[in-house]
């Protein structure tokens, strides 16, 4: 063809470029030859189920981790990242997921360890107070971090970042944390900060919110790049199926209706809590119930009294009066944790290393110590390690837990593994009780499914399910009731199809004395 | 007139026996802020104290001495650092460890050098500030180490709170791994800080066998070292607590052997124990305000770090 055809040939190199990326850990290759290429002034996702080395592709590119194999490119030439120190001097980067803030250090005291200055952290306060009203990230740079909200660190890692002068921002699971209309704010800044010229790399597993900010996609999939997608072209079930390597699961029917619960099998009335750590929240008169054959969900930004409901909940704080929590009709207000699983209790908590697991002990160790009673996995106070490991060969294999074995650390496990096997560790249990915190957090959309079926079909059997989530699409999914907690005090309970995401929006915003947070505006869409 | 004199005695005796604590301890407090739990202070000070003296006996030069004795807590601080940042070995074992070899050490090498007389440190009168009254002949006859004691402690306390480096003391021991995800050198940088507290230690070490009581004793700090390490703690970690500590056990320390001297009734094994039991029951009323101790305790204190590549 002589034809001129006036063709963008693209002359401008990629800004980040990846050829045949390799990293093995002992035993595993996450990735596995990754070639990904990042235009200048475009968001792109790189979407991948949990272990399928998107992070450790990310640390890659941001010097924490050195490739096995294979070449960097940045705007067309190769490049050696040898520290988070050069990858900043080259433009790039990255808000963790698990923020690197110290928190017992001020906003802009972080901000001064994210850049290489020699301004006073005075001179870089005004900075700050620029860049976060510019870009309405609202902050206050004398704050100390360990005050703050989650979406608020989020800010401080995203204003340390911008402060860099940046030309591309990882940002891993970025929305995990924040409430709704938390997220809606942070894809504005993304937008901006695309139109403004600088690439994103965003990782995430939330197909929807990918398909609503990003102009292409890279799947990940066993460390390989399977695809790189419009995902604006694509629907959520086939981005899911990208990412999975088969169709994803559908949720069971729901089976069961309100009149065939029977009574409350947890019942919380009147209960006031102080807190007894400087960082907590308060709980006013918290009042609720949960029937067998029920899921009640509650909604909530995070840190508004949920992790002190939770410990009231479990018996790691006793509570004034016994009746205040009665668990199958029992007051249990002044019952130990130990007693209250008598009772036929199981908590998933919120902190999965430290509260869920011992981070150093192995999975079968990590079993025995909620589930030592059922199964008989201790006789006559010994332990019987057969049938323990047994349990959590069991637990592993039917929830789908990626690990080496039951000897492996609950430590080496990944985030969304450890989740999958601490829920999986309770459901078999069988209890008649079950309170979950955010039991799908940071978990990816295969497993997330599956750990909704498993709380599903344990309502079907009868349970009384607790699900604290700051997940709307997920309460949506699960619940049959729904409630929001907020500044330590709990709304009535509602059933889910009359409840909008406004509603809930609304009442978050209506609960808060102090105005913290404004009206949740458009959550997500009503998923009935 | 002798009232005054006797007052002045006192305070200058308070503040020679707060002296080798307050450097110890400002020591120790630099290591902790980095994370690192260095037990060894008794260990490395007497280390200091023994070196310091054998080199006074040797060679006669007290600036010598210190140098030395600088330079042997620092040997002992460098063994510490490398089984616990080198090899992952248990800070708490390590330290408890390095305290016994340090005591048995000390005796060895000490054996020959008991009972020999050396002419200590003595004061150096600052000129024009010295003849003010009560205050001249307390804060500006000093030997150079009481006035290096509070320099140090005044320069560690502007380090950590208004100097970059400062921060990122703090911020490693606060969080390592979010500081080596900063790309900052965790490892290199709690070295330096555990060097920094065996440097003091000795000094504090020298600061007993050179000017306290110019002699070699086995075993002559006398628990000084764990004192040290306890103000740290009650003192929430803050420079300018320490020296307080330093100096109300400094105190307690020079009025009970003074009733001891007066012949008081009471047995003089609990007049000793005062000084220890004051100290503790001052600062952990000082410090009993959790929230405080929470922001400025760090962290990631006692707990190994491993950068994976």
């Amino acid at each position: 063809m002589a034809t001129p055809v006036p063709s963008p040939p693209d002359p401008a190199p990629p800004r980040l470029e990846l050829r045949g990326i390799c990293k093995r850990f002992p035993g595993v290759v996450v990735n596995d030859g990754v070639d990904l290429a990042v235009r200048a002034g475009e968001i792109h996702a790189l979407l991948g189920e949990n272990g399928a080395g998107k992070s450790t592709l990310m640390k890659i590119v941001h010097g924490v981790l050195a490739a096995d194999a294979g070449t960097i490119l940045w705007e067309g030439r190769p490049v050696r990242i040898g520290s988070p120190g050069e990858a900043r001097r080259l433009g790039i980067g990255m808000v963790f997921q698990h923020f690197a803030l110290f928190e017992s250090l001020t906003v802009a005291e972080n901000v001064a360890l994210g850049l290489e200055t020699r301004e006073t952290v005075e001179a870089l306060s005004t900075r700050v107070r620029a860049v976060s009203d510019g870009y309405g990230l609202a902050i206050q740079p004398d704050r100390h971090v360990h005050e703050l909200s989650v979406g608020e660190r989020q800010r401080v890692e995203i204003i340390r970042c911008l402060l860099g002068a940046p030309k591309l921002i990882i940002l891993d699971e970025p929305t995990s944390v924040l409430a709704p209309n938390e997220a809606l704010a942070l894809f504005d800044v993304l937008r901006r900060l695309r139109d403004e010229g600088c690439s994103i790399l965003y990782i995430s597993h939330k197909l929807d919110e990918i398909r609503r900010v990003c102009d292409r996609a890279s799947v990940l999939r066993g460390g390989r790049l399977v695809a790189t997608v419009d995902p604006r072209q694509e629907s959520a079930r086939s981005l899911a199926r990208l990412m999975i390597g088969v169709e994803p699961p559908d949720l069971t029917e729901r089976r069961r209706t309100e009149e065939d619960g029977v009574g409350p099998l947890l019942e919380v009335a009147g209960l006031d809590l102080d807190r007894d750590d400087p960082r907590g929240t308060d709980l006013r008169d918290v009042s609720l119930a949960v029937r067998g054959g029920e899921i009640l969900g509650l909604a909530g930004v995070a840190g508004n009294g949920q992790n002190a409901l939770m410990r009231a909940l479990s018996g790691e704080r006793r509570v004034s009066r016994p009746d205040t929590i009665r668990i199958g009709g029992t007051a249990a207000g002044l019952l130990g944790p130990r007693a209250r699983r008598d009772l036929g209790l199981a908590v998933v908590p919120e902190e999965r290393l430290g509260q869920g697991a011992v981070p150093d002990l192995t999975l079968a160790d990590n079993a025995l110590l909620s589930a030592y009673r059922h199964g008989g996995l201790v006789r006559r106070g010994l332990v019987r390690h057969g049938r323990a490991r047994h349990f959590a060969g069991r637990v592993m294999e039917t929830f789908n837990v990626i690990a080496r074995g039951h000897g492996a650390e609950a430590r080496s496990l990944s985030g969304g593994n450890l989740q999958k096997f601490i829920i999986g560790r309770e459901i078999l249990q069988q209890p008649r009780v079950l309170v979950a915190a955010h039991p799908t957090w940071g978990v990816d959309a295969g497993s997330a499914a599956a750990i909704h079926q498993a709380l599903v079909d344990l309502r079907d059997q009868g349970a009384a399910i607790l699900v604290i989530s700051q997940d709307l699409d997920e309460l949506y999914t699960l619940s049959d009731r729904i409630a929001v907690i907020a500044s330590g005090r709990v709304s009535e309970s509602r059933p889910t199809h009359t409840v909008t995401a406004e509603d809930i929006g609304v009442l978050m915003g209506g609960l808060f004395d102090d105005g913290k947070v404004a009206q949740a505006g458009g959550g997500p869409a009503h998923v009935a | 007139m002798e009232g005054l004199d006797g007052l002045v005695a006192l305070l200058v005796a308070m503040i020679r026996a707060a002296t080798p604590l307050t450097l110890a301890a400002v020591g120790e407090l630099v290591a902790e802020k980095s994370g690192v739990l260095n037990l060894g202070v008794e260990g490395m000070m007497l280390v200091g104290a023994v070196a310091a003296f054998a080199t006074a006996v040797a060679t006669g030069s007290l600036a010598l001495a210190l140098l030395v004795a600088l330079l042997a807590g620092m040997t002992m601080a460098l063994i510490f650092g490398t089984l616990t940042l080198g090899l992952m070995s248990n800070q708490v074992a390590t330290g408890l460890a390095l305290t016994i070899v340090g005591v048995g050490l000390s005796a060895f090498i000490g054996k020959d050098f008991i009972g020999i007389p050396i002419s200590g440190l003595g004061p150096v009168h600052i000129p024009g500030l010295f003849e003010l009254p009560l205050v001249g002949p307390v804060l500006f006859a000093q030997d150079p180490l009481v006035y290096a004691s509070l320099a140090l402690t005044a320069a560690v306390s502007w380090v950590l709170y208004r100097t970059r480096a400062g921060l990122v003391i703090r911020a490693i021991g606060e969080n390592h791994d979010a500081a080596h995800a900063l790309g900052y050198p965790v490892l290199v940088i709690r070295l330096l800080c555990v060097l920094f507290g065996g440097a003091m230690a000795g000094l504090g070490g020298a600061y007993l066998s050179l000017a306290y009581t110019p002699m070699w004793v086995e075993s002559m700090t006398a628990g000084r070292g764990w004192i040290a390490l306890a103000l740290v703690v009650f003192a929430t970690w803050k420079p300018g607590r320490v020296l307080l500590g330093a100096y109300l056990f400094g105190g307690v320390t020079i009025v009970q052997l003074h009733a001891q001297g007066a012949g008081l009734a009471v047995s003089s094994h609990i007049l000793s124990m005062l000084p220890y039991l004051a100290t503790i029951v001052v600062l952990v009323l000082i410090s009993r305000d959790r929230a405080r101790i929470r922001l400025n305790a760090p962290s990631c204190i006692g707990k190994p770090f491993k950068a994976v590549r």
